[in-house]
């Protein structure tokens, strides 16, 4: 194996290790900074040994070892060793002792806790949403500093002082290295799957026609998502989220045209779906649901595209099963934006009238002055109606909120084709 | 990226059907398989009945010929695959290399052609692929 590859695979070792490794020595020596250093270390010290020796049988348990044999000798080393630095060296070589230095017991300690303890610690809400994600893709993504940036569009420097501060900010507030419980769960939770989705829609919503590089965010925020899956299979928000990003993913190769134009759901080639992916987000949605109570916001959103993702073409949609998840997800996170998609979905199931009612509701509401979708939306139901004054004049509204060039030259012509319309032609309701 | 591990038993060729591995592979092959879930990069794997009770189908002048299983000239059949989501070629190599593979068999790593990968001009043809839902259907947007 030549040079280049054997560095090649040891990075993928650590790539796969790297989680684990950091959170069972960030336990042990109760600094996320000096446990990623002593991470590093391990890593250079594989990148010596590996390409001569060989990768071990079980490089995870090596890394581990090797880590932990640096974290004594840096805690030795300093000599303002304070008494809790002196009990940890203490704990460190009892257990080293105890297990005789044997590498094979590193494995048989359980990582999963360590790993949940670490997701919580990286998406502690005390730091930023952005120092939040960068920290988790570095420590629980494997990502580099330079991948990270290269995903967000930012100079590698940033994000190095991102990480950098975001560990600093956890020290100083002397942040506990444990999974919250009780009452602060929920809270904590909310604030790691709000950093998965985050990192989900930077790569979904970037897709239309931009850098190649953000599906790979997608894929990262699946992979964090699928991996606290496991770690926490009881919360079935976790399960809900997950369902989401698989179902939304799947429609990835579908949502742009050959030019790079954005193509709308009901316009989609179904063919292109990965049904592989869709299989995954109607499974991890049955394991939210089997385990009761009512669904959450994520299981809610994911439940409306499982009915998108079931139909197998646009004329089977479950129309009143949708609707009525809207009303659900309506109750649950209530806004603007949400009541407006009820009212397309109750159109589509119970007639344009029923959906107008609702959008016509919202005429008023502040939030969406701006709001393109809502006179586009309006448009639709009018026209419906066979009311084309007013869904021209709805679509000339419409044109002149959107900020998108393209969809600005869509929604004229199509004020335009209103007023061509032959009144021979019956609407539907 | 996407990559399928295609798993190669050598003698699954004249395998009889029916045939299973021993629980001790199999509890190997299980707990394998949870790595790769617990790992969040495990999107299928199926195991596959042997080339005896399988057909094989060719093309030979342009018309299609079924041939049953077993075939008596193959060397090497798929006993099964995984396909896993990572990062890189040597990640889906480090992947296969954790397999608790036995002395006659082996994984071929080979990555999954995606959309992207392709010249714009087939890509252009699949675009004009019919879609599954009907054609001409009026006014489709919600």
């Amino acid at each position: 194996m030549g040079q280049a590859d054997a560095e090649r695979a040891i990075q993928a070792v650590f790539r796969i290790e790297s989680p684990k490794l950091v959170a069972a020595l960030a336990r042990l020596v109760r600094d996320l900074g000096l446990a990623e250093d002593l991470a590093q270390d391990a890593l250079v010290a594989a990148l010596e040994h590996w390409p001569g020796e060989g990768i071990p049988t079980r490089p995870g348990a090596w890394l581990m070892a090797t880590a932990k044999r640096r974290a004594l000798d840096a805690l030795r080393r300093n000599k303002l060793l304070a008494h809790k630095h002196e009990l940890l060296a203490h704990e460190l070589e009892a257990e080293q002792s105890r297990t005789g230095g044997a590498l094979e017991a590193a494995l048989d300690e359980p990582v999963g806790d360590d790993l949940l303890r670490l997701v919580f610690t990286a998406c502690h809400p005390s730091l930023s949403a952005d120092a939040r994600v960068a920290l988790s893709l570095r420590l629980l993504g494997g990502l580099s500093t330079a991948e990270i940036a290269r995903a967000f569009l930012l100079p590698e420097a940033t994000v190095a002082q991102r990480i950098v501060r975001a560990k600093k900010a956890l020290a100083d507030a002397q942040v506990p290295f444990e999974v919250p419980r009780g009452p602060e769960l929920a809270a904590r939770l909310s604030s790691v799957l709000e950093v998965i989705y985050l990192v989900f829609n930077e790569g979904y919503s970037a897709t239309a026609g931009e850098d190649w590089m953000r599906p790979d965010l997608c894929e990262d925020a699946l992979r964090l998502g699928r991996i606290l899956a496991e770690l926490a299979p009881q919360e079935p928000e976790v399960h809900g989220l997950v369902a989401l990003m698989e179902l939304q993913a799947s429609r990835m190769n579908a949502r742009t045209g050959p030019r790079g134009e954005p193509i709308l759901l009901l316009d989609q080639n179904r063919a292109r779906w990965n049904h592989v992916l869709v299989g995954r987000g109607l499974t991890a949605l049955a394991r939210a649901e089997q385990l009761g109570g009512t669904l959450g916001t994520y299981a809610l959103q994911a439940a409306i595209a499982a009915c998108h993702g079931r139909a197998r073409s646009a004329d089977e949609t479950d129309w009143p099963r949708i609707a009525g998840l809207y009303a659900a997800l309506a109750q649950h996170a209530p806004s603007p934006v949400v009541e407006l998609n009820r009212a397309v979905a109750v159109s589509m199931a119970y007639g344009a009238a029923a959906g107008l009612t609702i959008a016509d509701a919202l005429a008023d509401d502040p939030s969406l002055a701006d709001y393109h979708l809502l006179p586009t939306v309006r448009a639709d139901l009018l026209a419906k109606l066979g009311r084309l004054d007013e869904a021209r004049r709805e679509l000339e509204r419409a044109a002149q909120l959107t900020k998108n060039a393209r969809e600005r030259t869509l929604l004229l012509e199509r004020a335009r084709s209103l007023t061509h319309l032959p009144s021979a032609v019956a609407p539907r309701t | 990226m996407r990559f399928m591990m295609l798993m190669i038993p050598k003698g699954y060729e004249s395998a009889e059907p029916g045939a299973t591995p021993s629980a001790d592979a199999v509890a190997a092959m299980m707990k394998y398989n949870d790595e790769l879930q617990k790992a969040g990069v495990l999107l299928a794997c199926e195991g596959l009945h042997p080339p005896s009770v399988g057909a094989r189908v060719s093309f030979v002048g342009g018309k299609p010929k079924v041939t049953d299983g077993p075939f008596a000239e193959a060397k090497e059949v798929l006993g099964g695959y995984w396909m896993i989501q990572v990062k890189s070629k040597a990640e889906a190599i480090e992947w296969a290399s954790r397999c608790p593979g036995s002395e006659s068999e082996f994984i071929e790593v080979r990555q999954v052609q995606e959309m992207s990968d392709f010249p714009s001009d087939v890509q252009e043809i699949v675009e004009q692929y019919p879609a599954l839902q009907e054609l001409g259907h009026e006014d489709k947007r919600a």
